[in-house]
């Protein structure tokens, strides 16, 4: 445990005084996501340790530089779990930056996302203003909801400091089944399977297989098991943590990486690639030396959006272009937490 | 008689509004403007100037864009069920109410999403997609009347989002206009968006950011089957340690609720649910899903009831009885509402924990009051509604309840929750937000309204107090506690004004939650 904020907004405050591009950075470990960070290291690791955790509540807050690995241990030690099954990256990833990169793993179209799981955050804003939204209850509609803003804001507006987060039971029981179908039979199929009643948890397509997870009450997830077919998978459990830290194979396959946030049922668009399907059909990935525009007009005709991942021009925009009106407003809303655009400059955009 | 300047330019606004909406959607006569006065919190009340119903989104973009040029505040309504008086007109303002925007555009089945208007009801949502086996998750006690614009700018809760989630969870892109009329569009189709998640944001803004003027929302899949589990416990606290328990369990339950003494006799008096009237505390506990997990889970939460001290469990064997047993607790307000003239219904949230210790408070404040209250929480998420009995015809009585209530909501935040849970702040808890936030972050809160509608036309006075209103609210609270030794009487001034309201008032009845008497618009 230890408390480092009074730090931190003294750092940005001298920062801000001298006009100092801050890049901030706690675990390290997704120094590939957003584009290339400018400004001198903000390292807020030291800001670390649980607050409160009350396992009757399943409400946990914790200093945003504790890293996801000790989280899940005090959670299991109840039975819980972070249940938007964050990669933790080598044991490095810390649940601050799991909510600036709104990092979330395979339960995530059932169990919902780390941004659904905030109930409240504390911040030091580029005002060097240390500001607390949201709380520690599971509702709270006071204010605007300040607290999932900083869902995938790559600390555009500041430092989160403190997280509050629900976590829930750990599931009792799962299962993981495998079957041979082509993609455009797998996407269909994995949607028509999380429009039935069913405790799924986990439905993922690569190379030919459709893999997936039934999670829950004991009856439930075998009843389920046994109507859908199918094979069982063995080692079921390292395949699903291996694809939500992205070390399988195919992560590893080489670069540049594109994900894909798109409407589930979206067919696959005609773009030739090794392409892996996760989230139930939402989250799809794409390896190679692609023009960013022809996939931003793909996913734009999926409902969706794409970004360069990992790899590839760092220099250049990552992310999915934003139309001009969107463009101003997020620089207004930049410039309502941080006048003079001292964090993160340009990690999220390049004009911002 | 000669017109005021402010009627010339009422007269001149209304004119040119008429050039954009159908003259008879630009309301100017005091008659039909009258339903526009309030929401479903009634003690607050003003009539608005002029009232405009457009029939789409092109309209609504116009008229916009003239409010702007003319430098007119917009506010805008949706069925008008609000319990914080968000929707409440303001002498300068046009109500813009987007009752005529209630199609349902598209049900997608295989990508389990709808994409409506923003004045259809919560409640036609799920209907219109039963046909698909799927059902739209927040299921606020209004949600006959309630429309999912309404929903989205309140982040709308209701008895299910223990499992399901609240508004923001489940909504996942909309188009909205600016206060200068300019469209955008927040979220997307897929899981997240582009950029600032502005999605999240714009959810509970309480129609300070934009209008919002279509949304798609996610539906989830109607499980298989639901049960109730019902208890009935000797103490508020072996109740709250049984809360406690279900959740420690590992079970997820659709719904969890507790009734106090004074809610259970009142709604078994109205419902005849079967409900236990000398019990201190009444739970119940929907376990949903397939069939096996229903039957497993609801036997292993009746097992734990008992073991915990339950004086009696029950669990509903049929659908009829489920129904039963939570007609009840729906039933809960006017049931209560027929045990009192009136009514004041709140809305904190503390962690569970604290439920014993909290209305232990609440009776002890309700003693110095000299006001009687029934407490109805939703457990599973801590969400406590106490309903503060009074009569409006009693002068001071309604002064009473109000500051009772503010108290009460104070007791949230002391205690680690917050001013509201579900119902928005509005007009209402602007006195609570200092008890919530510090000066600076609401100088943050003003700073994003900003980003969105510099000038502070959009619902304008509504959600995030003054600084200045914060300096008096201060004020006020110390004249309040060393005052209140002595009596109820160093009351804030808007109180007093709002005594005077209810003891003149017509039609002062704030026990209208859920009650069709909200779907004032339709009226129109």
């Amino acid at each position: 445990m230890s408390d480092i904020a009074n730090r931190i907004v003294e750092r940005i405050e001298a920062a801000r005084r001298d006009g100092e591009p801050l890049s901030i950075v706690a675990g390290a470990s997704k120094r590939f996501v957003g584009r290339a960070s400018r400004g001198n290291p903000l390292d807020v690791a030291a800001h670390q340790g649980i607050v409160s955790y009350e396992p009757g509540e399943l409400v946990l807050t914790v200093r945003a530089g504790t890293r996801l690995a000790e989280i899940e241990a005090a959670l299991a030690e109840h039975g819980q779990a972070l249940q938007f099954e964050p990669p933790q990256f080598d044991g490095a990833a810390t649940i601050g930056g799991t909510l600036a990169c709104n990092a979330s793993g395979p339960a995530r179209p059932w169990s919902g996302s780390v941004r659904d799981a905030v109930l409240g955050v504390e911040l030091v804003t580029g005002r060097a203003q240390r500001l607390r939204f949201g709380g520690q209850v599971m509702k709270n509609v006071a204010g605007f909801d300040v607290s999932r803003l900083q869902a995938g804001a790559l600390g555009a507006f500041g430092v989160i400091t403190e997280i509050s987060l629900k976590v829930l039971p750990r599931p009792r029981h799962t299962v993981t089944l495998v079957r041979r179908l082509d993609a455009a039979d797998a996407i269909v199929h994995m949607n028509g399977l999380a429009g039935t009643a069913k405790p799924l948890s986990g439905a993922c397509w690569h190379d030919g297989q459709l893999y997936v997870r039934f999670s829950g009450a004991e009856s439930a997830v075998d009843a389920a098991a046994n109507q859908w077919g199918g094979e069982r998978l063995d080692a079921a459990e390292s395949f699903w943590q291996d694809l939500a830290e992205q070390r399988l194979p195919y992560f590893r396959a080489g670069v540049p990486l594109w994900r894909f946030s798109v409407r589930s049922s979206s067919p696959l668009p005609e773009i030739d690639g090794d392409w892996l399907i996760d989230w139930g059909g939402a989250q799809r990935w794409l390896h190679g030396d692609l023009d960013k525009g022809e996939l931003e007009r793909a996913a734009e005709s999926a409902g969706g959006h794409v970004s360069l991942y990992r790899g590839g021009d760092r220099e250049g925009e990552v992310h999915h272009a934003l139309p001009e009106a969107l463009k101003s407003l997020h620089l207004r809303l930049k410039d309502a937490f941080d006048p003079d655009r001292i964090l993160n400059p340009g990690r999220l955009y390049g004009w911002m | 008689m000669i017109a005021t300047a402010d009627e010339q330019g009422t007269a001149e606004l209304s004119r040119r509004l008429r050039e954009l909406v159908a003259p008879e959607f630009v309301i100017e006569d005091a008659e039909t403007r009258r339903p526009y006065e309030c929401d479903a919190l009634p003690i607050y009340r003003e009539l608005p100037t002029l009232v405009v119903l457009p029939e789409s989104v092109d309209q609504l973009r116009a008229v916009m864009r003239l409010c702007h040029e003319e430098g007119v505040p917009v506010i805008a309504r949706g069925a008008g069920t609000g319990l914080s008086a968000g929707a409440l007109p303001s002498p300068a303002a046009v109500v813009l109410s987007l009752a005529r925007l209630d199609r349902i555009l598209e049900i997608d089945p295989l990508a389990r999403t709808a994409r409506v208007q923003p004045g259809v009801r919560n409640l036609a949502i799920s209907e219109a997609a039963a046909e698909y086996g799927l059902f739209y998750g927040p299921d606020p006690s209004s949600q006959i009347a309630c429309s999912i614009g309404g929903n989205v700018a309140e982040n709308s809760g209701g008895v299910h989002c223990l499992k399901y989630g609240l508004t923001v969870h489940n909504v996942l892109r909309a188009e909205l206009v600016d206060v200068r009329g300019e469209r955008f569009v927040v979220g997307s189709e897929g899981p997240d968006a582009a950029g600032f998640d502005l999605m999240a944001l714009v959810t509970g803004s309480e129609g300070l950011l934009g209008v919002v003027t279509e949304i798609t929302v996610r539906l989830l899949p109607t499980p298989e089957t639901a049960q109730v589990v019902m208890a009935a416990f000797d103490s508020v606290s072996l109740a709250g340690d049984a809360v406690g328990a279900v959740i420690a369990a590992g079970i997820v339950p659709a719904g969890l609720e507790m009734m106090d003494g004074h809610a259970i006799r009142a709604a078994e008096a109205f419902a005849q649910a079967g409900y236990p009237t000398d019990a201190s505390a009444l739970l119940l506990c929907e376990i949903d899903g397939t069939a096996e997990e229903v039957a497993e889970y609801c036997g292993r939460v009746e097992q734990m009831f008992s073991d915990l001290g339950a004086v009696s469990t029950r669990t509903s064997r049929n659908e009829a009885e489920r129904e039963l047993l939570w007609k009840g607790r729906k039933s809960a307000f006017p049931a209560v509402g027929r045990i009192s003239p009136d009514y004041y219904c709140m809305d904190g949230t503390i962690p569970r924990g604290r439920i014993a210790e909290v209305l232990t408070e609440i009776d002890r404040m309700a003693a110095h009051y000299d006001l009687r209250v029934a407490n109805v929480f939703h457990a599973g998420d801590g969400n406590l509604h106490p309903l503060i009995l009074f009569d409006a015809n009693v002068p001071g009585d309604f002064g009473k309840a109000e500051e009772f209530g503010g108290r009460i909501l104070e007791l949230c935040v002391a205690v680690g929750g917050c001013i509201t849970g579900e119902h928005g702040v509005g007009i209402e808890k602007l006195r609570q937000m200092p008890a919530q936030f510090t000066d600076s972050e609401l100088e943050q809160l003003h700073a994003v309204k900003r980003a969105f509608d510099p000038a502070g036309r959009l619902n304008p006075g509504k959600s995030i107090p003054t600084l200045r209103q914060c300096q008096e609210y201060r004020t006020l609270a110390r004249v309040r506690e060393s005052a209140s030794q002595e009596s109820a009487s160093a009351l804030p001034g808007r109180t007093l004004r709002s005594m005077e309201e209810a003891s003149h008032g017509s039609n002062v009845h704030p026990s209208v939650a859920g009650t069709p008497k909200g779907t004032r618009d339709s009226a129109s």
